[in-house]
């Protein structure tokens, strides 16, 4: 709780530092504010409280997830060398500002027992989104990213509002406990036909934002066109926040309404495992391919929440701290390569750029395919643990269709992940050493190691509650 | 704690050889090597008294816990794993892999994984090891593989990795169903879970779990990516996935199939070892035309281990006894014979068993190791590989004796190909390229005469290896007959 009014201060004393520091001090800066409010945070941890009039709940697990998005921000930010456009363009005290405001928003929405809450934490997060998407000003695909995902964006917020009323509208009340206690005290003949129509719109409004299939059209243009650290951004602490807000409705206060929600999220999740990786498969620009994986990502994710077991909520943190590490460690890299390349090819972020990369770049290598390796779900790597658990709670539901098609699918994913992997090992290139700065460097072997550690023991974060 | 350090120090010194890069890599891993077998003979002696196991918690909250063990059966496996990698790490010597500790570490960091699958007691541990294994290898042969080596390594990973899904849904499957909140994967309660499954569901798992090990093996017709895989792969990297990793897909079958679906192995039992029994006359008819002897001797890699696999899926004790035995045979006989083409490689650049000819005029050790070999191969009498084959076949004969006969051929069409092989390279006219064949240097005799004298030893006290694993496979047998 103090942490969110620790950042929304720091966020308005970071535009003040920016009349005065330098780039490099802000960075600076902000790496620390993010750390001050990480450990505010987590001194929450065990003391389980209300506030604002029970609007704005902290328990373990949304300080968990809240912890998860401070770090992908964190990362995010040491990887960023002042936004990579060039000196006179760049307002980096105006974009670390505006991060600090987007995370939040995120921490308001995982932290929520109010539906309007809720919605104020999701609209502070989206329209900074709106903003670092569209701040390339001058690259045509960045204004047309940032104007895409507005017009979805917002069209995305009305319905969930819609819903959000409807709800209301049923139940007379926000608040979460007392949406589950109107329903469950209605006998099920004179339960109102538009609580579930409002249930579903909630749904549809969710599923535009964590891009499921088929309302994730706006996903791989916009994430491509968003300059690569805000695609990072976005692809971590958006979808982590959506997933932790997304299981907190549809488990606590529509619980009951399991069979009204799961099945559209059996065939949503379906789809988008289908339409994500098989059309991951075709890209040939690796940017694009993390874009499509992230929507397939999404997928696997989706089947967790309509589990809906007591394990699910640990499945899902651990699910988005896994994918948020490797994923910062791959765009990180994308990123990195195709800076260096900016110039000599046509495509910075093709896969044919990165051909050669590992004989003068080793680590950097060796950090990228960990990552690819992890979002593949190979052994050793967090992401296997991930998609284990994903496959062993939607199992305990007895539901088999769903899971042999996850499954098939991962074996597509592994296609995709491993051509970026063929491309760096064993094709020939000509990329010189990358020389990487110190904070870079240090968020990618943080997130590699994390990722190996988790994958080595995967009870370190799975059994925190 | 034994257990833990034939575990993981392969993996603790490989690591280190691939991130400190020393000069002296072949020196480093050959060490690592041989203290890895002592360290292995010395758990085997402890173990043949009374099974020898570890187990740490691992995802308690899961059930799933790091538990290793060593009976019979899994002891003559990493006897096995530790008795060749040695001899790989030899293999290397003199060239310019040898020195190179890219490659070392990858093939120590392979041994870690194998032995790993063979110790765990732990059913997602094995699958954890089973996975991981491809990693080391599919880099071993994609970094210093031949021709073509980026599309075939890379079919042999999506390949055995599609597999391997299949049988982790249902080995979840049956985890979830076993008792206590946190549900075990514990061998031994898998395989009680697995005794109150009705017969539809043991035949869907034995598919599931069957099919992964099939492709590893691999079995007809799961086999497209093997002769490739071994034809490209450099040879340390075919001596891993022929020598020992294939029987990753036999061990499983033994250890996780037979004593948890017997229903299903009743009902598609007969039906797999068909295929096996196909994959025997198939791979051995295929071998007969190669031109390739590398390729060649993948393809008689391919036949043994579907007789391997039809015996095992018999279920008698002949049969996995002889599958057992076979196993380390046939580990010993093929890294072998790969070396032999590998030597016959380095000197003439050539694997053409055309344009071989007349080299026992000029390496007569060579001549003498390679028929050795050969006749192991081919399952002469006093040879390692008649024990096994013997047992298999009694197995096949006893189950049906249609399968039996018709696999019996294979000891036929293996003296063929097995024969026409040293026939051509080594007997007749001399050829251009091997006009000025050199003798073998020290280093290859070390490994050659200490293989070759391992399967005249083989063929005459079968028991060392038979006695120690019976008890264990009496055990098993007990359980699901």
């Amino acid at each position: 709780m103090t942490a969110i009014i620790a950042l929304s201060l720091l966020g308005i004393l970071n535009l003040f530092l920016g009349f005065w520091l330098s780039r490099k001090t802000i960075q600076a800066a902000t790496l620390l504010f993010l750390g001050g409010s990480m450990a505010l945070t987590a001194l929450d941890w065990n003391h389980e409280m209300l506030w604002y009039g029970h609007m704005f709940h902290t328990t373990n697990t949304s300080i968990s997830f809240s912890l998860i998005i401070q770090l992908a921000a964190f990362m995010v930010v040491s990887f960023s060398k002042g936004f990579g456009i060039d000196e006179e363009h760049t307002h980096p005290a105006e974009y670390y500002a505006i991060l600090l405001f987007s995370v939040v928003g995120a921490i308001l929405m995982v932290s929520f027992d109010h539906l309007i809450m809720f919605f104020v934490g999701l609209e502070i997060l989206s329209v900074a989104m709106y903003v670092l998407t569209g701040s390339d000003k001058r690259n045509l695909r960045s204004n047309e990213a940032a104007l895409k995902y507005f017009l979805m964006g917002s069209f995305a917020t009305g319905i969930l509002l819609f819903g959000i009323t409807l709800v209301y509208g049923a139940t007379r009340s926000f608040y979460l406990a007392n949406i589950a206690l109107a329903i469950a005290n209605t006998p099920p003949e004179s339960t109102p036909i538009f609580l579930s129509i409002g249930v579903l719109l909630i749904l549809v409004g969710f599923l535009f934002k964590i891009s499921a299939a088929p309302f994730h059209f706006w996903t791989p243009d916009v994430y491509e066109g968003a300059p690569t650290i805000f695609t990072m951004f976005m692809s971590t602490v958006v979808k982590a926040a959506s997933f932790a807000a997304l299981f907190q409705v549809l488990s606590g206060p529509f619980g009951t309404m399991y069979g009204t929600w799961v099945y559209p999220i059996y065939y949503v999740s379906m789809l988008t495992l289908l339409i994500g990786n098989i059309t991951a498969a075709y890209q040939q620009s690796a940017k694009r391919m993390l874009a499509y994986s992230s929507i397939s990502h999404a997928g696997y994710m989706l089947l967790t929440v309509s589990a809906n077991q007591a394990s699910t909520q640990s499945t899902i943190l651990y699910y988005s701290l896994s994918y948020t590490l490797a994923t910062i460690v791959a765009f990180g890299v994308v990123m990195l390569v195709a800076e260096y390349q900016t110039g000599r090819t046509e495509k910075p972020e093709n896969f044919s750029s990165f051909e050669g990369l590992a004989k003068q770049n080793p680590g950097l290598a060796f950090c990228f395919t960990i990552a690819l390796l992890s979002l593949a779900g190979i052994p050793l790597t967090a992401g296997f643990w991930g998609k284990f658990f994903v496959f062993s709670d939607i199992f305990n539901r007895h539901v088999y269709y769903p899971v042999i098609l996850a499954i098939v699918m991962s074996a597509v994913g592994v296609y995709y992940y491993f051509k970026a992997i063929i491309a760096i090992y064993f094709k020939e290139g000509d990329i010189e050493r990358i020389e990487l700065p110190g904070l870079v460097k240090f968020a990618m072997w943080a997130c590699t190691l994390g990722t190996l550690l988790l994958g080595v023991y995967p009870s370190i974060v799975k059994n925190l509650f | 704690m034994y257990l833990l350090f034939i575990l993981l120090f392969p993996l603790l010194i490989g690591s280190a050889l691939l991130i400190f890069k020393p000069k002296n890599a072949f020196a480093i891993s050959l060490a690592t090597s041989i203290i890895e077998l002592a360290a292995t003979a010395y758990v085997l002696q402890q173990a043949s008294l009374s099974p020898v196991s570890f187990s740490a918690p691992w995802v308690a909250e899961a059930g799933l816990s790091f538990s290793l063990y060593v009976d019979g059966i899994s002891g003559v496996l990493i006897g096995l794993c530790a008795l060749l990698v040695p001899f790989i790490v030899a293999t290397t010597a003199n060239t310019d892999r040898a020195n190179n500790s890219q490659f070392q570490g990858l093939v120590l960091a392979m041994q870690t994984a194998l032995m790993g699958a063979f110790l765990a007691k732990d059913a997602f541990l094995f699958y954890f090891f089973f996975e991981a294994s491809l990693l080391p290898i599919y880099f071993l042969a994609a970094i210093y593989g031949g021709e073509n080596k980026n599309a075939i390594t890379f079919k042999f990973f999506v390949y055995t990795l599609f597999g391997s899904l299949f049988f982790l849904i249902a080995l979840v499957y049956v985890y979830l169903l076993t008792p206590g909140e946190f549900h075990s994967a514990d061998i031994d309660v898998l395989y009680q879970t697995a005794k109150g499954l009705s017969a539809d569901q043991q035949g869907y798992l034995f598919a599931a779990f069957f099919l992964a090990f099939a492709i590893k093996m691999p079995v007809f017709p799961f086999h497209t990516w093997q002769p490739d895989t071994y034809t490209v792969a450099p040879a340390q990297g075919t001596m891993l996935l022929s020598g020992i990793m294939l029987k990753m897909g036999t061990y499983g079958v033994i250890r996780l199939v037979l004593p948890m679906f017997p229903l299903g192995v009743a009902t598609w039992g007969l039906t797999a070892s068909i295929l096996s029994v196909i994959g025997v006359i198939y791979g051995s008819i295929i071998a007969i035309q190669q031109k390739d002897a590398k390729r060649l001797l993948a393809y008689s890699s391919f036949a043994h281990v579907g007789l391997m696999s039809a015996g095992i899926l018999s279920g008698s004790i002949e049969g996995i006894q002889g599958a057992l035995y076979q196993m380390v045979s046939h580990g010993i006989n093929i890294i072998g014979l790969f070396f032999v083409i590998e030597i016959i490689e380095r000197r003439t650049k050539s694997r053409e068993i055309a344009q071989l000819g007349g080299i026992t005029q000029f390496s007569y050790p060579l001549t003498v190791t390679f028929v050795i070999l050969s006749l192991g191969s081919v399952a002469l009498p006093l040879t390692n590989g008649f024990i096994g084959e013997f047992l298999l076949l009694k197995s096949v004969f006893d189950q049906n004796l249609v399968l039996g006969i018709i696999a019996g051929i294979t000891i036929i069409l293996g003296a063929v190909y097995t024969l026409r092989l040293i026939q051509k390279s080594m007997f007749g006219n001399v050829s251009r390229i091997t006009a000025d064949f050199a003798d073998l240097t020290f280093a290859e005799k070390a490994v050659l005469i200490p293989l070759s004298a391992l399967v005249i030893v083989g063929g005459i006290f079968p028991s060392t290896v038979l006695g120690f694993s019976e008890p264990a496979v009496q055990q098993l047998i007990q359980w699901f007959k």
